[in-house]
């Protein structure tokens, strides 16, 4: 708050802030002081494995993701999108638990819990032992997530997990994201969110689409 | 200024068996680069692996803006970039970390590395001797004989060079820092500069502590992004309370530290 606002408010673009809390009182403090800062909206966090005894509990169930969700909605007028977990059998319980208790959108998907083993030192590489894999490689993931929640939620959803090119993007939008984002490319390459729109752009002239919109969601299933 | 770029093998020497020296064209990062900066970079171009390696600089000819950094092949990612070839492009993005090392006029300074962290000391001994009036006395520690390198170079840009190795094959038998304390009862440096083990680093550290000698140490940490986002590469400060103890990350506020500041 004091460092990194003040340097993102230099950009045009609007900031979100991603929240994590290990209790829904957490939660709820976080999302008063939210609340009052000069943002554009919050991403609740219900889903990191990277962060200790974490909220990965919270966000795993229908009525779990509906009670943090619920609690901070009554606290938080900015705009309040949920992210959610792929470490669930079924992704479409805890987006309608977002939906049912106001969120005015989801966000998926967080990283997958992943585990890595040095075999020649026997031990896993990381030292919390577990942690999030994130990258290309979920991808197919990712879009097959948006795609089920899509049928499910009328809220609008923001698709990541694995987009470093504009196709990538195009993929999750035709599964049914209004948005996506990046995180793991801006790893490998700082500008990839700048390559991701022209990748849009290009796709778009390809197909004579003259709004974007008309490719959310538009997939025709096999 | 930070510059993602393409930078063109101009020169590969094989030090040792599993040991390359790359020199790469890169004006931009050269022309802004200071001694103790890494550059982050891409083994392949593809998609696998993925995430970028990061390597300090070596050396920098500003003259012709080369760039030069030296590796050990160490796993996947360092084993694909010792098959690059002259005349590749190497995507880069330099010059990352914004904790350098200090070049200023010292009276005696010490500099201890052993391993593969001698490489970010040599640019640092040689802007210490090209631009300030400093004494400069360079410890080497290697495990042995076999693994002894640079040793010509490093001698150019000191006053005085002392090798060790831990089984006594080649040069002084033991460790590099029981020379340095040695030479220590005679005179006291004014400044410590270390980068190598973290043993090595935790006793110069200890080192300079008890007698009070400015230290900055070079820090290694496994890092996804070099860029200061993905927060991996945490490093605690030692002031922090150890309740809610503070962290820094080696890639931005390092990684060259004052030896007082972090917890090693
Ligand atoms: C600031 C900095 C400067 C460095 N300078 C040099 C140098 O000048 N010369 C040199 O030979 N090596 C240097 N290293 C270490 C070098 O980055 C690792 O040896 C290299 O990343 C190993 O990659 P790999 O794919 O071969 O090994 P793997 O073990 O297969 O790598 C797997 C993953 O672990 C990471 N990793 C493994 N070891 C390290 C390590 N020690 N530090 C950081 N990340 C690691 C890799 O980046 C990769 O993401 C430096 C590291 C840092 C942090």
């Amino acid at each position: 708050m004091e460092n990194d606002l003040p340097y993102l408010k230099q950009f045009d673009t609007a900031i979100i802030v991603n929240a994590c809390g290990s209790t829904i009182e957490d939660y709820v403090e976080l999302a008063k002081v939210l609340n009052t800062l000069d943002i554009d909206g919050v991403e609740l966090n219900l889903s990191c494995p990277n962060v200790k005894a974490g909220c990965l509990a919270f966000g795993t169930s229908y009525e779990g993701v509906k009670e943090v969700t619920s609690q901070v909605r009554k606290v938080l007028d900015k705009p309040l999108i949920v992210k959610l977990t792929p470490n669930v059998t079924d992704i479409t319980a805890p987006a309608l638990g977002a939906q049912d208790a106001g969120a005015d959108g989801v966000s998926l998907i967080n990283t997958l819990l992943g585990m890595s083993i040095d075999i020649h030192k026997r031990r896993p590489h990381l030292a919390n032992n577990t942690g999030g894999l994130s990258g290309p490689c979920v991808k197919p993931v990712g879009v097959r997530m948006v795609y089920q929640v899509a049928q499910k939620v009328n809220i609008p959803i923001l698709g990541l997990g694995g987009i470093v090119t504009g196709e990538d993007a195009i993929e999750y939008m035709l599964a049914g994201a209004t948005a996506v984002s990046v995180g793991t490319g801006n790893f490998i390459t700082p500008d990839t969110a700048i390559k991701v729109v022209e990748g849009i752009e290009n796709y778009m002239k390809q197909y004579n689409i003259q709004d974007v919109n008309e490719i959310v969601g538009a997939v025709q299933m096999n | 200024m930070k510059v993602n770029c393409k930078a063109e093998i101009v020169k590969i020497e094989k030090l040792k068996e599993d040991l390359y020296k790359f020199s790469i064209q890169a004006e931009e990062i050269v022309s802004c680069a200071k001694p103790g900066q890494f550059i982050d970079v891409r083994v392949v171009d593809g998609i696998e692996p993925l995430l970028r390696r990061p390597i300090s600089i070596y050396n920098l000819d500003k003259e012709n803006g080369i760039l030069e950094f030296i590796f050990q092949v160490k796993g996947k990612g360092t084993s694909l970039l010792a098959q690059r070839k002259v005349g590749e492009k190497l995507d880069i993005i330099g010059p990352l970390g914004y904790g350098t090392f200090s070049i200023k006029d010292y009276k005696n300074v010490a500099i201890i590395g052993g391993g593969i962290g001698m490489f970010p000391l040599y640019e640092l001994a040689k802007e210490l001797k090209e631009k300030t009036t400093s004494n400069v006395h360079i410890y080497m520690g290697f495990r042995n004989k076999d693994l002894v390198t640079l040793e010509e170079e490093f001698k150019n840009v000191s006053d005085e060079l002392t090798i060790t190795t831990d089984d006594g094959s080649y040069g002084i038998s033991g460790f590099a820092i029981n020379e340095l304390k040695k030479d220590c009862e005679k005179e006291v440096p004014d400044k410590i500069f270390a980068c190598g083990p973290l043993p090595m680093l935790k006793a110069v550290q200890a080192f300079a502590a008890q007698n009070n000698i400015p230290c900055e140490i070079s820090l290694e940490e496994k890092m996804a992004c070099g860029l200061g986002v993905c927060l991996g590469c945490a490093v605690k400060t030692a002031k922090s309370p150890s309740d809610a103890p503070e962290y820094w990350h080696v890639c931005k506020a390092g990684p060259v530290f004052n030896a007082t500041d972090v917890e090693i």
